[in-house]
This record gives C-alpha cells, sequence and structure tokens, in this order.
C-alpha cells in the first residue's frame, strides 16, 4: 500500500496515506514541509486551485495537523483547564474552534475540540506540543496521545462540496449543520465526516483510517467530477483563510513557547478572539492575566485591513499617517481577494487606531523590474471575515 | 500542654493550616494584629516537625530539629515566649567536631583550640570573621519579604538597590571576595583556606547539613552563607536547646497565639482549600466539618498546599508546572537513641558533650558519603550532627538514663532497596558508625528509632520528606522560594497564603517565613468588624 520507506536520514519527511495520489496530480513539483510531512503547495496554478475553492469543490490533504486524543474520567475538566471556551457547553458529536494560553494569556496554539462522545475528545492543532498538553494534564486523570498518523484527513470544500459528497453515498450529510460530526460507511470504509473547514466558504473535513485513504480519495474524485472537483495545495488555502479572517500560527502570532523577545507573544483578545474567551466557566490556564488584560484595555489588535489600490501590502508597516513618522503596526497576511475584488490584509495595530473605521497608511514596497518602489497606501480598518456567503451556514445547503 | 479554647466559630478572618512553628508565629502575629484566627493542625499536638515527643517508654527527643539557632531574638520578645513558658536547657552551645581515633577539635569561641596548626589558627580566625561580615551584610534581605524580579514596582527596584548598596558596602576588598566565593563549592574554598582535615570536614558538614548537596556541589559556599546568615539574623545567642525539646517551644508558640485570640485546634487533618469566584474562602476537613475564613494561610509545604489541598484545576499549567518541579526530596534521617548510661563518645569532654557533636572526618568523607545519595543508596559511612539533650536537660529520659539524637546523612527519599527493608539496615550502620567514636555505644542501647525521609514525609506531612519543605538552593531561593508567582507569601488564589518553610528564608526552626507571611496578610486582607 505504502511504499518502502528510505532511511529516516535519507528522507527526513513523512508521507501522508494520500502522497501517491498528490504526486500523481502534481504538475510543478511543488511541495513543501508541513509538520513533519511532505505536502503539496501548488498543484497546477494557485489562481486555478482558488477558484475551485470558491466555484466548485476541493481536496486538500489535511494529514499533517497534529491529532490528540483526550480521553478518560477528567477528560472535560482538563480541556475546560486547558482552553479558554467553556467546552462543558461543546454537546457530543460536535466541534468547537479554540484557542489555549500560558499563565500569561499568551496564545500557545489554537485549534479545534472534537466531542466524539461517551467522555472522548479529539484536539487539533497547528503544532506538536505533548509537554504542555502533559504538563496541563498534572492532577488530572485523563490519558493523552498523539494520533496524527493514525488518522487520515482529507479537506472537501467549495460551494459543491455537500453535492459531491451526496454522490459519493454520504445519505444525509446535508443535515449536518456548521461544526456539527456525523458517521458513515463508504463501502467497507468508516468515515467521521465534521462540517469543519479553514475557508469560510461550505465545507467538510473528512476524517478516516489511512488504509481508506487512497480509496476514498479516488472515490470523491470520481463523485466529484460532474461537480469540478480538483485537489489543491497550500498557497490556494492560504488565499481562502485570509478572505475568511482566519488565523494562522507562526505567520499572524507565534506560540508563546516559541517567542524569546518579550512583548511578542499576543493573547486572545488582542487577536480579536474575545468571543472566544469564558471568564463565567470557572479557572483555566491564564484567566487571571486575561482578566487584568481585560481590565486595563488592549495595547495592540489583529484587525482587518482594506487598502487602497491592488498591491498586496506584504509585511507592510503601518503609520499613523502619510508621513511615515508613527509607526502603529505591522501586516501579518495580505493578500488581493480575488473574490472580494478587495486589497485586504491581516494586521497588529496599536492603540488607539485599531478601532473599526480609522485610517491608517500602509508603507507598501512593489518590485517592478528589479526596482523597487515605495508606496504609502491608505488603508481602513475593516470588520472581519471579508468573505462570509450564507452557503458557509446553510443546512441543508443548495447543490449548485 | 494546655491550651486556650475558645468557642467554636463557623468563620475566622483566618484560618491557618498546619500548627508548626511558622503556622503558630503566623497565628500569634495575626492574632495580635486583631483578626481571628484558627490554626489547624492534623497532629495530635503542636508543633508539626518541631514537637517533641515519646520514641521510647520514658525517652522523649525533639523528632525533628534538635537545636534552636535560627529564631530571631526579636522575634522570641516581640511574642514574650519566655513568660509562655519557654525555658532553656542550654544557651552558647559549644560545637565539637569528632574523629574517631583522634582528638577532637573544639571549633567554638573563636578560634580553633590548641590543637590546629598555626596557620590554620590564623586562617579560622579570618575565615571566621570574614564570614561574619558578609552574613551581617546579608541578613537585611535575608529577613524581609524577598522583591520580585522583572516589574517596574518601585519597592521591588529598591530592595534590589538596597542588597546591592549593602554588599557594595562591604568594601572593593570584601565585595569581591563574596562575589569570587558566592558560587563556588565549599569543596574548594575550605581547600583554599585550611590544612586540618577534620576542620574543614566539620565547616564543611553545615554547608551540606539537609540539603541534596555534597561538598563538592555547586553553590554550596551560598548555603553555608545562608546558614551563618540565619544565625546572624537570629542574634547573639548561639546554638540553643529549649527545655522540654522543640515541642516547649511550640507549646510557647502555641499559648502566645492563644494569649492573643487565636483559636487551636489539634487532631483536625484539612481535606481541601475551598475556592469561591477564585479566592479561598475556607477549608473543609477530613471529617467533613466545613469552616468559612476570609483568609487561609497554609504553612504546609507548598507541593502538599497547591497540589493536594487546593487542587490544579483551580491554578494556571505553567504555575502547576513549576510546583511539581520543586526539588523537595529529603536526604536526612534522623536517628534517636535511648541509652542506660551517657554515651562513651572517647576523648569528648562533658563540656562537648553538652553540645554539638559533628562527625564528618573530612570533606572526601563527605563527598564520599553523598556519593551514595546520588544513586539511590544510603551512605555506607554516614556523617552526622549530633546531640545529647538529656546532658542539659535530664527530665527528657528516665532519672541516670540519656537520649542520643543525631541528624544522619545521607539517606535518600527514594531509596532504591525501599526503606521497607532498608531502615534497619542504614539504622545498624549509623550505630556501626557511632560505635566508632564511642566504643561500648551499642550496649547501651535500650531503645532505637529511624525516621528516614519517608517516615518524615509520613508522620509530618510534608511531601519528600524534606526538612526545609523545599531545597535550600540558589534556583530555589529567595524571590523564586518556592516559585515565581508565589514568592510573596501571597498565591495565585486570592486570600491564599504561604507561610511555611517552603517559602522565603526557608527552613530550620526560625519562624520568619510565618512572621513575613502574617504581615502580607495584614497588609492585603480586610479586618471583620
Amino acid at each position: 500500500m505504502t511504499e518502502p520507506l528510505a532511511p529516516h536520514f535519507k528522507q527526513p519527511l513523512l508521507k501522508t496515506p494520500f502522497h501517491r495520489r498528490a504526486r500523481a496530480l502534481s504538475q510543478i513539483d511543488s511541495f513543501i514541509p508541513w509538520a513533519g510531512y511532505t505536502t503539496v503547495d501548488v498543484f497546477t496554478t494557485m489562481e486555478q486551485e482558488y477558484f475551485a475553492i470558491r466555484n466548485a469543490a476541493t481536496l486538500y490533504d489535511l494529514t499533517p495537523m497534529v491529532k490528540y486524543r483526550v480521553a478518560g474520567p477528567d477528560a472535560l475538566p482538563y480541556l475546560n483547564r486547558l482552553v479558554t471556551r467553556d467546552i462543558a457547553k461543546l454537546k457530543p458529536d460536535r466541534v468547537a474552534y479554540c484557542v489555549w494560553c500560558n499563565d500569561a494569556g499568551h496564545l500557545i496554539d489554537d485549534g479545534t475540540v472534537f466531542h466524539l462522545g461517551s467522555g472522548e475528545y479529539r484536539l487539533c492543532t497547528a503544532e506538536r506540543q505533548i509537554d504542555w498538553l502533559l504538563d496541563s494534564a498534572i492532577g488530572f486523570d485523563v490519558d493523552i496521545s498523539e494520533v496524527t498518523e493514525q488518522i487520515a484527513a482529507l479537506a472537501v470544500q467549495g460551494p459543491t462540496s455537500c453535492a459531491v459528497l451526496k454522490a459519493l453515498g454520504l445519505h444525509g450529510v446535508e443535515a449536518l449543520k456548521p461544526f456539527e460530526i456525523g458517521y458513515y460507511a463508504l463501502g467497507s470504509d468508516r468515515l467521521t465526516v465534521s462540517r469543519t473547514g479553514f475557508t469560510g466558504d461550505l465545507g467538510y473535513e473528512l476524517w478516516m483510517d489511512p488504509a481508506a485513504a487512497e480509496t476514498v480519495w479516488d472515490a470523491l474524485m470520481t463523485a466529484g467530477q460532474s461537480r469540478g472537483i480538483r485537489a489543491i495545495g497550500s498557497q490556494a488555502l492560504n488565499v481562502a483563510r485570509i478572505e475568511a479572517g482566519f488565523l494562522l500560527p507562526n505567520v499572524d502570532f507565534v506560540s508563546a513557547e516559541h517567542t524569546i523577545r518579550t512583548g511578542r507573544d499576543r493573547s486572545p483578545l488582542e487577536l480579536g478572539l474575545k468571543w472566544l474567551v469564558d471568564f463565567n466557566k470557572g479557572h483555566f490556564t491564564g484567566r487571571r492575566a486575561l482578566l487584568a488584560e481585560a481590565a486595563q484595555g488592549a495595547r495592540r489588535r489583529l484587525v482587518g485591513l482594506d487598502i487602497a489600490g491592488n498591491k498586496p501590502a506584504h509585511n507592510s508597516l503601518l503609520y499613523s499617517d502619510d508621513s511615515g513618522r508613527r509607526e502603529i503596526g505591522s501586516v501579518t497576511s495580505a493578500i488581493w481577494s480575488p473574490t472580494c475584488k478587495r486589497n485586504i490584509a491581516l494586521a497588529i495595530v496599536d492603540a488607539p487606531y485599531f478601532q473599526t473605521g480609522s485610517t491608517v497608511w500602509a508603507e507598501i514596497y512593489l518590485n517592478r523590474e528589479l526596482v523597487w518602489e515605495r508606496r504609502m497606501s491608505r488603508a481602513q480598518i475593516v470588520e472581519r471575515p471579508f468573505f462570509a456567503p450564507e452557503r458557509r451556514r446553510a443546512t441543508p445547503p443548495s447543490d449548485f | 500542654m494546655s491550651v486556650t479554647v475558645h468557642e467554636a466559630q463557623a468563620r475566622y478572618d483566618c484560618i491557618v493550616i498546619g500548627g508548626g512553628h511558622n503556622g503558630l508565629v503566623c497565628a500569634a502575629t495575626l492574632a495580635r494584629g486583631g483578626r481571628s484566627v484558627l490554626v489547624l493542625e492534623a497532629g495530635a499536638q503542636v508543633g508539626g516537625a518541631a514537637l517533641t515527643r515519646e520514641f521510647a517508654a520514658g525517652f522523649r527527643v525533639s523528632a525533628g530539629a534538635h537545636l534552636l539557632h535560627l529564631m530571631p531574638a526579636e522575634l522570641l520578645r516581640e511574642l514574650k515566649l519566655e513568660s509562655h513558658g519557654l525555658e532553656w536547657a542550654a544557651r552558647g552551645m559549644p560545637t565539637t567536631a569528632l574523629v574517631p581515633g583522634q582528638p577532637t577539635l573544639s571549633l567554638s569561641g573563636g578560634a580553633g583550640g590548641e590543637r590546629l596548626s598555626p596557620a590554620d589558627e590564623a586562617a579560622y580566625a579570618a575565615y571566621q570573621a570574614r564570614m561574619q561580615r558578609f552574613a551581617a551584610a546579608l541578613v537585611p534581605v535575608f529577613s524581609r519579604v524577598p522583591p520580585r524580579l522583572g516589574t517596574t514596582g518601585w519597592a521591588d527596584r529598591l530592595a534590589l538597590l538596597r542588597t546591592a548598596l549593602q554588599i557594595r558596602r562591604l568594601g572593593r576588598r570584601d565585595m569581591r571576595e563574596l562575589l569570587r566565593i558566592g558560587g563556588m563549592n565549599v569543596y574548594d574554598l575550605l581547600e583554599e583556606n585550611f590544612e586540618s582535615p577534620a576542620l574543614k570536614g566539620a565547616l564543611g558538614l553545615d554547608a551540606v547539613l539537609g540539603a541534596n548537596f555534597g561538598p563538592r556541589s555547586p553553590g554550596t559556599v551560598l548555603t553555608l552563607l545562608y546558614r551563618l546568615v540565619a544565625e546572624s539574623a537570629a542574634g547573639p545567642s548561639g546554638l540553643s536547646q529549649p527545655r522540654g525539646g522543640m515541642g516547649a517551644l511550640c507549646n510557647a508558640l502555641a499559648m502566645a497565639a492563644g494569649a492573643a485570640g487565636a483559636t487551636i485546634r489539634t487532631g483536625v487533618p484539612v481535606a481541601q482549600i475551598r475556592v469561591d469566584n477564585d479566592r479561598a474562602c475556607g477549608v473543609l476537613l477530613e471529617s467533613g466539618e466545613s469552616i468559612d475564613a476570609g483568609s487561609v494561610i497554609s504553612s504546609a509545604d507548598p507541593k502538599t498546599t497547591f497540589l493536594r489541598l487546593l487542587g490544579p484545576r483551580h491554578l494556571d499549567a505553567g504555575f502547576v508546572r513549576r510546583v511539581n518541579h520543586i526539588r523537595s526530596r529529603g536526604l536526612a534521617a534522623k536517628l534517636h537513641l535511648a541509652l542506660n548510661h551517657a554515651p562513651p563518645f572517647s576523648a569528648v569532654s562533658e563540656a562537648s558533650l553538652r553540645g554539638r557533636l559533628l562527625m564528618a572526618p573530612s570533606l572526601r568523607h563527605i563527598e564520599n558519603a553523598y556519593n551514595h545519595a546520588k544513586y539511590g543508596e544510603y551512605s555506607a559511612a554516614p556523617v552526622m550532627e549530633i546531640t545529647v539533650p538529656t546532658m542539659n536537660d535530664p527530665a527528657l529520659a528516665p532519672r541516670g538514663q540519656h537520649v542520643l539524637s543525631a541528624i544522619v546523612q545521607y539517606a535518600p527519599y527514594a531509596l532504591k532497596e525501599g526503606w521497607q527493608s532498608g531502615r534497619q539496615r542504614f539504622m545498624d550502620v549509623a550505630i556501626d558508625t557511632l560505635e566508632a567514636a564511642a566504643p561500648g555505644l551499642r550496649a547501651c542501647i535500650i531503645g532505637a528509632e529511624l525516621l528516614t525521609p519517608a517516615d518524615i514525609e509520613q508522620e509530618f506531612r510534608i511531601s519528600g520528606g524534606h526538612w526545609h519543605h523545599g531545597e535550600l538552593a540558589f534556583d530555589q531561593f529567595l524571590m523564586v522560594r518556592p516559585v515565581p508567582g508565589a514568592a510573596q507569601y501571597r498565591t495565585p488564589v486570592g486570600g491564599l497564603f504561604l507561610c511555611g518553610a517552603g517559602c522565603h528564608p526557608g527552613g530550620g526552626v526560625m519562624g520568619i517565613a510565618g512572621r513575613n507571611a502574617a504581615q502580607a496578610v495584614l497588609a492585603g486582607d480586610v479586618k471583620s468588624p
């Protein structure tokens, strides 16, 4: 089934269970490492793949996403002490987007908690962090193990994704509400499907035994042929996630466990994730620090920017006026949004400039045939997400 | 002992968990500050590990520390302990080094006595004077609440500045010397200064007594200085022995606390510190009884307080990780012998026998003893601090008979073979070691007890059985004792304070932690009307 492994020192990156399919579809050999696996950055062209997300259906291999199984009598109190949201409110077969902090109330990571029923949870994270999870388990009767390699995962995203899954034979999948989990059979294989994703569009994530990976991939490709299904790489997904206003670890924030310089770690309040923080659920790590921060008021905030012109403000410094004398923040993610037809960005902006509606100035550098030009572009602080189509929430979704 | 028992109340301003010396000093200080105070002691009598109890029919001994030399004179005065029944069996006790088969060496009264070489004699006088100057300079930082690091608070900055100034005021020569030796190990320091192995062994033992260190361990000059600073802070009385043992001190403390209005209950183990809305609001006893309080002050060790009584779910994960990593595994055992005769130490004068005897013939000997402990074994040739309390206080034993009390090192908490079988074997090793210096001792023994760190953990409810509730070492001193975030007696949970030896300035029968904690409570709480 899988290729014989080369010695690890010759081939340090693992291959996902979908690798042979991805390799076959890759036209430009654009692979990048992700969490210890080799994964596709671009199959054909980024634009082609991006438009499939917004207009058809896409397959994205997210097996490298780090997955932990959390079970045991104290699984719920453990998770509630770990993350800032109230997991007691998370019903079985539901998923919650969460963040967790260190003692200082600074973000360690974000991710999703799956309530799989009967006291078992799955925590999906960007970074490996078994040390923090185990330290957090001191005094709790809970069993934590990494299951990344035991579970293959595939995101099926786009307006026709529900129709594809129905064509695949997942009866009743259209009834899944956002953040709901359903269980299906595909031939002899079992599929767990969650209505979750990283595109801000209609979409699902499929979780399966690695042995079933290629069968499922092939079946999806066949079922989705008439719905424009296409495999996508990380670049296209990145454009979609910025439009959806989602944060990417190590791009929009750095884990507090990894920062070295003071002031580089970020709190959920600074990242505009106050809605994820439940001060009334009892104690959780970072609660006291976050209460103090909330009382004091944020010093900076992650916001959306709508920037004049059509040149993405990659890595731009932000200023209070066009003289460029007073620096007030910087851009963390920027793109020209093909769907919104807007020049958008995520940025960290100091108080008081982060208020929605404020105007700031972005210093954009343009490389025009090896000649650099500098531009000060007016930018407005706007609400996120930039793109939020009705179909992402509609239940049942239409077939398109 | 009689303790004033007040009417049972359902609510107090302050509940102090643990009736050891720190808990009682804390309670007395709080009561004198006008707070209603309840002390809850798990044991049948107050004292914690500073208690006198019978270990053989008719023989009583201080079960933990057997010498009082660290409690500040001003604290004894402030709490009027002498009018509450504290009497002295001996003060200013001498220290004598024992070397089997050789003449003893007196370390007391300035110069080392006639048996030191002229070079050592001069060096010893200079060394003592210098160490005393260092100790005196460090007393202020020792006695106060440690400043926090990394804050912008003026009080913290001022305290750090004051410490720097104190050290600078030693003068260029002394300051340089203090900074030079501060990070050294005591082995090298003593080798630099002296010739006599017996002198070096005896001086080196004080640096590692009760610690997970050998003389060659890094930072042992600091632990020695720490002891000297504590002694310097305590005042000029030197080594003392309360009449009736260490328990008598705690009885006097209990009387002082009771006289100030505190209620003391014994035999009531606390099961849980109750928390309401992120604030300590009382305790739940193992009996199921619940008592409310405005503040809860725990003299239990930090691991017991945070991990067992409070529970990790009220704390941040990083804080719990730090608490979990506190080094608190004891290596000191306590040997108690009931003797039908005074111990027959050869060549030890009666005056010396009334004092402290150190059995550590050389630095190499201590280091070898420590080597065993590193690998989970007890020392084959242990080192000891010995007292014969009945020499000064005959009432501790039947007429004409004696008690020998010794701190014996090294006895690692997690003995590889287990203390079940190891206890008797190590006791035999310890008695053989004593026999070498006191031929015929074994024949005098009519009762014996060895308290291993595992027993100390069990009997005195100290996690790891460490006398100081946590290693006294550079990384667990001052503003990082017991852990950052709880080093100023306050804890992350409002209304919960620490007052035990796990806090600055640490263990030994000292009481400063109890007093400082009480002051932290008094500074922050609201007195009930």
